[in-house]
């Protein structure tokens, strides 16, 4: 069974939602069953705090993502992203991840940290495009395996990201 | 006008009462305590009304031990055995401390963490922090005139599983309730936080005697949220006392010197280095054992010179930080300096170049961790409202296992918010195989031999299956204190499998039961008196948060498992008063079970009141 995240803030489960709102919900539900309010309650209480602060945290994750938030939408649809077997992707973004890829590989060599940070506002663009589409697929149930294939360019984009964030941490670091 | 409440007689009063808890900061040169008086956070002081209490512990010739002042005028005479920052040795083993030739202990390279000789006997880094913790508790304990239901207790944001769990020891180890372990930049932005009404993003740049944290933090109505945090767990005002100290040798021409006037040199360059906080230049001299004398002028831009290279260590944790935060420079809207080495006018000065402002120096740096973890302490005890202060910290490196060919494989990443739970899934590697190895890594490599290890366990009597099919999942748990906890369990069989993390380094439970029963040298009755003190102390903390529980939120029983509970509650206040420390124990487990189901309303409720709350219009998009 998959656990509804939205529910546990009383927030409907859609793409849309009010991040800010969020914001609020999870730290007043915090506020309510964090470790630290049962520091001196009995270890039934703690354990259970314990619980929920973690079962929390793992939901605001989620749902502040908005890849994350997608999966999670679809698999309360009963929909497996399959994000580690099926790498299959239109030749056109497979030809971009490319670019990227060899982008990262010339601006390392080169110690061209403008240029790494360049790409990360590149990367997060096309995210930001790729999040607009989702907010139409996701509510048309014919439109559910582009919500994924979108799901799935969106996790490529975030690894593409973090490897951008080694790159320059290496540079900076030497 | 009020009404006067009147207790029904034979009931305690006690879930009213102000509690006595106190913060410490368990500094590599350093340490204080504070505590919460009148609404005020204030360092408390010792007799002669010195705050910082030095971080030094020398075991005498006569067997006794003295900490603090007493024992850093030791340092040069008694070297091998006035252990100074013991902080750079918790959870360490000898491989991990560089420059061990420069410190005058004799070492042993025990598995896990490092130990040194001392005239008094072996000695672990958490039996000499607990000498520290002690004198900290008799000094709070004397000036709050009475003794203490828990403490807050300081560490580097930075320190892994290994120095954390060892910090706790070593609380234990002294006699102290740990309600929590707080990270230091946390303290420090939550004593700055209330005292200036902050609010948006700061960064906190902590620069201790020992160890360098960053800490960036959103700060919004009570809420302290840790976004990010990085460091350097071996940096920090020690290492600008080595610079000057090789400087010297440098200078002078000296050839290898006695452990004596290495520790007398550095003591000078620590004195120099503070000196030129706000003076131009410092004159050293030292009369060394062979008759030499040392006779050296150090200017504040030679000092700028030498810690150049210190201070750009620092920028880059900041700027990781701040990219995992998903922060911009300009972004932040103050940075707070922490720590005693954040007094050197380059330090000042690099941190203002970077973040393009003055840093924030209001606050006294060598206090505002203790003033800060005594704010916390005061709320963990239950001295404060409801609905204040809530502090959000994150795990400061990533938890993962090893997997085949020596990578990690990384379970709960850095930056994750505490408490948090990951579970990932293993399989088999051969055809029959009934045992699977499992060793947990903190770090951010990708080979484990890079990141540390934390523990290796078994999980044993897996059903003998083809490759591939048995389905094992591994679950980390991380607490509140950031410390770990794993589990596994095969899932078709349900072999499970379960540590808190501790074995592969630092103490063993057993080692620490022998280190209690050793400080307090008793005889058989005073180690039953001991349990019976601690079975009884238990049993009245847990019968006043059910009391406290049930006063507030009864209503959520029915009056059946009302009288299940108070019957559970009788039979254990009945027998506290025996001198059954086993019985009594078994009855605190009994009401513990009992009282399960009643948290779980009780929480779920409060999440619902909590819920209810929102208007419900302001979440609709």
């Amino acid at each position: 069974m998959q656990k509804n995240h939205f529910e546990l803030f009383g927030l409907p489960a859609r793409f849309s939602i009010d991040l800010q709102a969020l914001d609020q919900l999870y730290r007043k539900i915090q506020s309510e069953v964090h470790p630290d309010r049962f520091a001196a309650a009995s270890s039934a209480e703690r354990l259970k705090s314990m619980q929920l602060a973690t079962e929390a945290n793992e939901a605001y994750q989620i749902l502040k993502n908005p890849t994350s938030r997608a999966r999670h939408l679809l698999q309360l649809q009963g929909i497996d992203t399959h994000e580690d077997s099926n790498t299959a992707m239109p030749a056109d973004f497979l030809m971009l991840q490319m670019e990227w890829r060899e982008a990262i590989e010339e601006a390392s060599a080169a110690s061209d940290i403008d240029a790494l940070d360049n790409l990360l506002s590149e990367t997060r663009k096309t995210a930001r495009q790729l999040q607009q589409q989702l907010h139409a697929l996701l509510d048309q149930p014919d439109a559910i395996a582009a919500a994924a294939e979108t799901v799935r360019k969106l996790s490529f984009i975030d690894k593409v990201q973090a490897d951008i964030g080694h790159a320059i941490n290496k540079l900076q670091d030497a | 006008m009020a009404l006067l409440q009147i207790a029904e007689p034979g009931m305690s009063t006690a879930p009213h009462q102000h509690k006595l808890a106190v913060g410490i900061d368990l500094g590599t040169t350093n340490s204080l305590v504070a505590t919460v008086r009148s609404s005020m956070s204030t360092v408390l002081h010792d007799e002669e009304g010195h705050a910082l209490l030095p971080s030094v512990v020398h075991y005498r010739a006569d067997g006794s031990i003295e900490v603090g002042y007493a024992a850093q005028a030791q340092q040069s005479h008694d070297p091998h055995n006035t252990i100074v920052s013991a902080k750079r040795f918790m959870g360490r083993g000898l491989k991990d401390i560089g420059d061990t030739v420069q410190l005058p202990y004799q070492f042993i390279d025990t598995p896990g963490m490092v130990q040194i000789q001392t005239r008094a006997g072996i000695k672990s880094p958490v039996e000499v922090s607990a000498e520290i913790l002690k004198v900290l508790k008799q000094r709070a304990e004397h000036a709050l005139g009475g003794e203490l239901a828990g403490a807050v207790i300081t560490v580097p944001a930075y320190f892994d599983d290994a120095q954390r769990q060892a910090t706790k020891d070593a609380a234990r180890l002294a006699g102290l309730n740990v309600l929590r372990l707080l990270n230091e930049p946390t303290a420090a932005a939550v004593a700055y936080g209330l005292d200036n009404a902050a609010e948006g993003v700061y960064v906190i740049y902590d620069l201790g005697g020992g160890t360098f944290d960053v800490s960036v933090l959103r700060l919004s109505k009570g809420v302290f949220e840790v976004l990010a945090t990085n460091g350097d767990s071996a940096l920090g005002g020690d290492d600008f006392d080595r610079r000057i100290f090789c400087w010297m040798l440098e200078e002078a021409k000296l050839s290898p010197i006695s452990p004596e006037d290495t520790r007398q040199l550095l003591t000078k360059s620590r004195e120099a280095k503070e000196w030129l906080t706000d003076h131009a230049e410092a004159r050293i001299t030292s009369l060394l054992k062979n008759g030499e004398l040392v006779d050296l002028t150090l200017t504040s831009s030679k000092l700028k010179e030498l810690s150049q290279h210190l201070i750009a260590k620092t920028l880059a944790p900041i700027r990781k930080a701040l990219r995992d935060a998903g922060l911009s420079i300009d972004e932040v809207k103050g940075v707070v300096m922490v720590g005693g080495a954040t007094r050197m006018p380059q330090v000042r000065h690099a941190v203002a170049d970077f973040f393009g402002q003055d840093p924030l120096t209001n606050l006294d740096p060598d206090k505002v961790v203790a003033l800060g973890a005594a704010i916390q302490a005061n709320v963990l005890a239950g001295n404060r409202g409801e609905d204040d202060l809530l502090l959000l910290d994150v795990i400061p490196l990533s938890l993962g296992l090893e997997t085949m060919g020596g990578l990690a494989e990384r379970i709960i990443p850095r930056n994750a918010t505490l408490p948090v739970a990951r579970a990932q899934d293993f399989t088999t590697f051969k055809d029959g195989q009934t045992a699977m190895s499992i060793h947990v890594v903190q770090g951010e490599r990708e080979l484990v031999s890079d990141c540390r290890s934390l523990a290796r366990f078994e999980l044993r009597g897996i059903p003998p299956m083809a490759a591939g099919a048995a389905r094992i999942r591994v679950t980390f748990q991380v607490d509140a204190d950031g410390l770990l906890s794993v589990s596994a369990r095969e899932q078709t069989s349900g072999v499970e499998a379960h540590i808190v993390v501790k074995p592969s380094y630092g103490l063993s439970e057993d080692e620490i039961i022998n280190m209690l029963e050793t400080s307090f040298k008793s005889a058989e009755t005073d180690k039953q008196a001991r349990a019976l003190q601690e079975a009884r102390v238990e049993s009245q903390r847990l019968l006043e948060a059910i009391a406290a529980a049930l006063a507030k939120d009864g209503a959520l029983l029915s009056a059946n498992e009302k009288q299940t509970i108070n019957e559970k509650m009788q039979a254990l206040s009945e027998l506290a008063k025996t001198e059954d420390s086993h019985a009594i124990h078994d009855a605190v487990e009994a009401l513990n079970r009992a009282t399960e189901e009643f948290a779980a309303r009780r929480m779920d409720a409060s999440v619902k009141q909590a819920l209810a709350g929102q208007n419900l219009k302001t979440l609709e998009l």
